[in-house]
């Protein structure tokens, strides 16, 4: 509608006009993007288009890749598994290599959407730790279509100082994220699995639970959680507390190493922390697979065995810093990292934690419906 | 004959990239899953969550179409009034911010309403207490009216240029006060500006989802948003459509407000 | 005492135009000032920089995604003028059913809100079976731009008179030549116009791109919204003072310099 009293507007357009003139010539420098365009139109094996979470890998890996094997990758990010699923799906897309978690893994494979990944080409197979295979044959049986990237914990994220401020004693479990004085101060994930997480383990639930009264519940819970919470947010949780936006933030585990090195070298007058809620938490493992409508499975299984390799596990890792399930890049790094615990935890010390599984079409709309009650609320 | 040919491509072009989409939602709006008929999708707007989103967006979107109107008459009427020409640098002082991205500017606001941002920054050098602006319905209303405030001040301006001065000044001769002139003559020969301007802003504002996105944290939802989240979610496409079908409802009701009242495009045009 | 009022309401509106303009454009000074910001911080200033500016133009994504939007912009406005121009000569010599059905199609999308025309194409796009893509975008644009300018020709090609072309007919000239030697000059300005229109259109849409861009491609307002969710980094505030003193300097040039030309229309 606004469109309507463009009309006419003559003045605007004779502005236009010079705009193409110098559109011209700033398009000139980047001669390698309109290569990319036409090259992408044509399709053809010395390509590889790679779906992956943001900030989930070091850009130089991605190059490196390029320049050891010719194969022009294109990268795009994703934010959450849930969107990431209709993309494979709809197949307007099609993607050679993507990077989704556990519980989408089994979504994929159970709705036939996954190839079944050639190991011969995966050489480097033999790095991932067999702990982390097995862990996946919760969700990929015979690991047969899924190779371990990352994995993790869900947890608390806190501003000591903002805590101190606001006379609140660090966060120890996830019900105290219920807590009335943290008003305006909490940052929640915004993905429906993740935030019923949150509120099934507070209740003492089970995260993959599939009975209406205990989802009911964590529904409750979670509207009358919202008037405290600031924003419901996904990559941005790592930026806004850092810059001290709120005071506890609902984070993946991983981003503690960056957090702490840019509070570092920000020279900010406060800490942040992460803390595992006593309650038991998600332990999640997110797996490079191969979408069965992909254009250069070859290429893609080259992409998943170079990132197996422990060099560049390694550079990955101090990138990303998540925890590895690459022996080789683990071996590889300090002593002081390998035994710091709050980046590598001891998986066997991870009590009530639970691995997220796929619920079933039925289960997944009751999940998506009761999480819009709660964002309408 | 051979006249008639070069329409082609266009017929073309609108059979297959304006008619068969629309008949694409259609269909998905008015089937289930399994492709059997079904009016569950459009009626499903009566579900709690989608009539609260849909009261908060139709809320909103009122309330910054208000805001607008309310800030853009008297801007127009004050350049019409000192006679500033339609090319003028100062007219398009007003309109150039909409000239940057639509992203960029909403973008700004953020920076400037965050809990760490400018305006709290401000705040706190003057020894004032933090206000919590970002992710509340204000925020979101305050960039609404930032990104269409344009919309309403050119259509108004471009209608108020139109009045002849002999006019007001006949009214002046007859009698009429200030007040009464401006009820009795510019109010109402300025209508077809007002209501261009109010669907303008009305319509965007009603159906965005980016606004709410980066100024509301996620936390409040429009109906714009539990549309564009079906889609792109992955929950149901099906639901989506028949939700947009809803929406288009709104669309031509207000065009058919502008069509009543705005008959030869006045308003509108420059 | 009259003029003491006037002078009072004189000052109260120069009080409001300036009000005005402070919240028209303060939060764009605010970006412009950040983006010189050697700090991250919103509040405090750490110094002149201009790290971010050269972070930004050595940055692929966002040069990739400037050269997107420019191409897409020029292709797309060009091609609607094409399709839109031959539209309309033969929209001009149809009868008046068919001519209210298909300028009232041609209004749909001008009418329609963006987020159902984005729909609507990306469902069509994938039941066609073709793949999201630099392409996709090309063609939602073009559909979206072509009813401007036909909405920006008609008018025109409505003024010019039948009995020149059909002279110059008369006097053996072709129909195609006769049509780019009489007709078409009329028509030009509605042509510009139209293409301008149609560019600026293109520059500034979000949702459609949104719905039908495919895979490794952005234009700047897609880049700008997925790194806007993810937080917002100082470089996309260079970006944006970039844009703003760009379109400026444009305002200046067109409103100020070639003063003939904008006085007529």
């Amino acid at each position: 509608m606004k469109k309507r009293f463009f009309a006419g507007g003559l003045t605007i357009m004779v502005m236009a006009a010079v705009l193409v003139g110098c559109g011209g010539g700033a398009a000139d420098p980047v001669g390698e993007g309109e290569k990319e365009n036409k090259s992408a139109e044509a399709g053809g094996s010395d390509e590889l288009y790679v779906y992956n979470w943001g900030e989930y890998i070091d850009e130089d890996v991605i190059t490196q890749f390029e320049e050891e094997t010719g194969i022009r990758v294109i990268y795009d990010p994703f934010e959450t598994n849930e969107e990431m699923y209709p993309i494979i799906e709809a197949g307007a897309v099609t993607y050679d290599a993507v990077c989704p978690s556990d519980y989408m893994i089994q979504k994929m494979i159970e709705n036939d959407l996954l190839a079944e990944i050639n190991f011969d080409n995966i050489s480097n197979k033999d790095q991932i730790d067999p702990a982390y295979m097995e862990m996946s044959k919760a969700f990929d049986p015979e690991n047969k279509f899924s190779v371990p990237y990352c994995w993790g914990t869900v947890g608390i994220l806190y501003n000591t100082k903002r805590l101190e401020e606001l006379g609140v004693e660090p966060p120890a479990k996830w019900a105290d994220l219920w807590d009335e004085r943290l008003s305006g101060e909490i940052l929640m994930q915004d993905s429906v699995r993740d935030a019923f997480m949150v509120a099934l383990k507070k209740d003492g639930f089970s995260m993959n639970s599939e009975d209406e009264g205990e989802l009911r519940q964590a529904k409750d819970a979670l509207i009358s959680q919202k008037p405290l919470v600031q924003a419901y947010v996904i990559d941005q949780v790592r930026d806004k507390m850092i810059g001290g936006e709120a005071a506890v933030g609902v984070i993946y585990s991983g981003e503690m190493l960056y957090i702490q090195e840019e509070v570092a070298s920000l020279g900010l007058d406060y800490t942040l922390e992460y803390v595992l809620p006593e309650e038991g938490t998600n332990l999640w493992l997110d797996c490079w697979v191969i979408p069965k409508n992909a254009k250069n499975k070859e290429n893609a299984e080259k992409w998943i065995d170079f990132l197996c390799r422990p060099e560049i596990a390694k550079a990955n890792f101090e990138y990303i810093t998540y925890p590895t399930p690459n022996r080789g890049a683990f071996e590889l790094l300090d002593e002081d990292l390998q035994n710091n615990k709050s980046v590598f935890p001891d998986i066997d010390s991870l009590v009530n934690c639970e691995v997220f599984r796929y619920l079933g079409d039925e289960v997944d709309s009751v999940y998506n419906d009761l999480w819009k009650e709660v964002k309408s609320n | 004959m051979s006249k008639k040919l070069l329409a082609a491509p266009y017929l073309i072009w609108m059979a297959g990239f304006i008619v068969i989409p629309l008949a694409l939602i259609v269909y998905y709006g008015l089937t289930d899953r399994n492709g059997a008929f079904t009016v569950a999708n459009v009626m499903s707007i009566a579900a709690p969550e989608h009539i609260k989103a849909l009261r908060l967006s139709l809320g909103l979107s009122l309330a910054s179409t208000v805001v607008c109107l309310l800030l853009a008459y008297p801007l127009a009427m004050i350049l019409r009034n000192r006679g500033i020409g339609r090319g003028s640098f100062i007219v398009f002082i007003f309109i150039l911010p909409m000239w940057m991205n639509f992203l960029l500017r909403t973008m700004a606001w953020q920076t400037l309403l965050e809990k760490n941002g400018v305006i709290n920054g401000l705040l706190s050098f003057l020894h004032l207490p933090g206000q919590n602006l970002i992710n509340t319905s204000g925020a979101i209303i305050l960039g609404m009216v930032y990104n269409f405030l344009p919309f309403m001040v050119l259509p108004v301006y471009n209608v108020l240029c139109k009045i002849d001065d002999d006019t007001i000044n006949a009214a002046r001769d007859l009698g009429a006060n200030g007040l009464q002139t401006f009820l009795r003559v510019w109010l109402p020969l300025s209508v077809p500006g007002i209501i261009s301007g109010i669907t303008m802003v009305f319509v965007p504002a009603l159906t965005t989802f980016v606004i709410s996105n980066l100024l509301g944290g996620s936390k409040i939802l429009l109906i714009g948003n539990v549309i564009e989240q079906e889609f792109t979610r992955g929950s149901n496409w099906h639901l989506g459509s028949g939700l947009s079908l809803v929406l288009m409802i709104f669309i031509l009701i207000s065009m058919a407000v502008i069509a009543k009242y705005d008959k030869n495009g006045e308003g509108s045009a420059f | 005492m009259n003029r003491f009022l006037r002078f009072l309401r004189r000052t109260w509106q120069d009080f409001y135009l300036v009000l005005i303009t402070i919240f028209l454009y303060a939060p764009i000074a605010t970006m412009m000032v950040l983006s010189f910001n050697t700090s991250k911080s919103r509040t405090q200033w750490g110094g002149f920089t201009l790290r971010w500016y050269s972070e930004m133009f050595a940055s692929r994504n966002i040069m990739a995604a400037l050269h997107n939007t420019l191409l897409i912009a020029l292709l797309s406005a060009a091609i609607a003028t094409v399709i839109g121009v031959a539209a309309c000569v033969a929209i001009n010599s149809m009868g008046a059913a068919p001519k209210a059905i298909v300028m009232g199609i041609t209004n749909i999308p001008m009418l329609n809100a963006d987020i159902v025309t984005g729909i609507s194409l990306m469902l069509a796009f994938i039941a066609f079976g073709i793949s999201l893509g630099f392409k996709t975008i090309l063609i939602a644009h073009i559909t979206f731009n072509i009813p401007y300018v036909i909405l920006s020709v008609m008018p025109k090609l409505k003024q010019t008179s039948r009995s020149t072309y059909e002279a110059a007919m008369d006097l053996g000239a072709g129909p195609v030549y006769a049509f780019f030697k009489v007709v078409f000059p009329d028509i030009l300005p509605g042509v510009l116009s139209g293409f301008l229109l149609a560019f600026t259109m293109s520059l500034d849409d979000f949702i459609i791109t949104h719905f039908t861009k495919g895979a490794g491609i952005n234009t700047l307002s897609t880049l700008i919204y997925s790194e806007v969710r993810r937080g917002i980094r100082p470089s996309m505030y260079a970006l944006s003072t970039v844009i703003f003193v760009a379109v400026l300097i444009l305002l200046i040039i067109t409103n100020f310099v070639p003063k003939k030309r904008t006085n007529k229309v």
